[in-house]
């Protein structure tokens, strides 16, 4: 259960942040392909968190909007603030490269009930992939502007990337390949595995992004607990 | 039995009005047991948004063809595939200014050698559902619904939704 937590959180936390940019893309139709890839992502985490909550004997919104930052199990690369457009690209491609295998690998696992969202899920982040790499050639093969800031998020992230694989390092060299290709093909160099390696997320202790992201994610529902439409 | 089906196929998606949840694809089994009627469905993303308002009307749908007592069941497996959606709703769907989906091929979830890494289907053309040119362009892989992205004819300058793959 832990796995489908975890998951989960990633899934909800990166809605939350993607949601962020609505109205604030670069043009009118990426604010459309980040809010549908936030609404994907949001569907899968109330899967997930039903899942989950079934067995915590919790529902999907006390999940979502009851739980303080150490009860978050979620890695850090999707709390990260999106300090420009191109940490937002660099986050979500490593992410849905992530999230992809995940999923793929977990849609034949023994959880049947995991494994039909997984399932479900493997289809839509492979969209996810497929725009976040997009971009990521776009910028970095650009002007010299969007090559240098596009190559500084991904710096930024690297060292983020780590945890994805905490729990399942048999993935990091698929991922690797897939990374390696685009940013080969986006002019970028990938980074130095340095000895830092941020992590904690999968056992609860948060940036303090976390924090201000479930603040204005929770506000509500803690203002007017039970209320309804 | 019979008039339950039918009448709970005649449900249309309130997205893509033109269609009806069995053509979609979407509607996977309607049984009755003795007053109990029960209707599984699937969506077609995890996060679409219509299925709250697709529940509703299935239940409305069988209360008015003499079910009271219905249960709108989610199954997730096996996964929706655009593949399923039927030749008549491709048809309607066309026939609204929608392109239909090109095949969606596999499970989607083995690695590719797609040019930006990604496993998407890639359609080399979507004829345009207006004035059947293949001459046209993606603007966006995403659209106005979770399931669409928005292209543009070059010939007739329509820009229109075309269902993706999935």
């Amino acid at each position: 259960m832990t796995d489908v937590l975890g998951l989960g959180d990633d899934a909800l936390i990166a809605a939350q942040r993607l949601a962020q940019w609505c109205a604030r893309a670069p043009e009118l139709e990426e604010d459309v392909a980040l809010a549908n890839i936030a609404l994907d992502q949001l569907g899968t985490a109330r899967l997930l968190l039903s899942y989950a909550g079934e067995v915590l004997g919790r529902d999907e919104d006390q999940l979502a909007f009851l739980r303080t930052d150490r009860e978050f199990r979620n890695v850090l690369l999707v709390e990260l603030p999106d300090r420009d457009f191109a940490v937002l690209i660099a986050k979500l491609f490593f992410l849905s490269a992530y999230q992809h295998l995940r999923y793929g690998a977990l849609s034949s696992g023994a959880d049947e009930r995991l494994a039909g969202i997984a399932a479900k899920a493997v289809k839509e982040s492979a969209y996810h992939l497929d725009h976040s790499a997009q971009w990521t050639v776009r910028l970095g093969d650009g002007t010299d502007v969007s090559h240098a800031r596009m190559q500084a998020a991904v710096d930024e992230v690297w060292p983020y990337t780590h945890e994805l694989f905490d729990e399942v390092p048999e993935l990091r060299a698929p991922w690797l390949s897939t990374v390696d290709g685009v940013l080969a093909e986006a002019t970028l160099t990938r980074p130095q595995d340095e000895t830092w390696k941020p992590g904690g997320g999968r056992q609860g202790v948060h940036t303090e992004a976390l924090s201000y992201l479930l603040a204005e994610m929770q506000v509500l529902h803690r203002a007017h607990p039970g209320a309804r439409w | 039995m019979t008039s339950l089906h039918a009448a709970v196929a005649e449900v249309v998606d309130p997205e893509l009005r033109v269609v009806t949840i069995e053509e979609l694809g979407i509607l996977r089994a309607v049984t009755v047991d003795g007053e109990r009627a029960t209707v599984t469905i699937t969506p077609t993303y995890s996060g679409c948004p219509a299925m709250d308002v697709i529940r509703a009307d299935i239940v409305a749908a069988a209360r008015r063809a003499g079910y009271p007592v219905v249960s709108v069941v989610t199954a997730l497996s096996p996964a929706w595939s655009t593949d399923q959606i039927s030749a008549t709703g491709r048809e309607k769907l066309a026939a609204a200014g929608i392109a239909p989906p090109g095949p969606a091929g596999g499970s989607g979830s083995a690695g590719g050698s797609a040019p930006a890494g990604g496993p998407v289907p890639v359609r080399l053309s979507v004829r345009c559902p207006r004035c059947g040119s293949p001459d046209t362009e993606q603007l966006n892989r995403f659209g106005s619904t979770a399931c669409k992205a928005l292209w543009r004819c070059r010939t007739c300058t329509e820009p229109f939704d075309a269902v993706k793959p999935l």
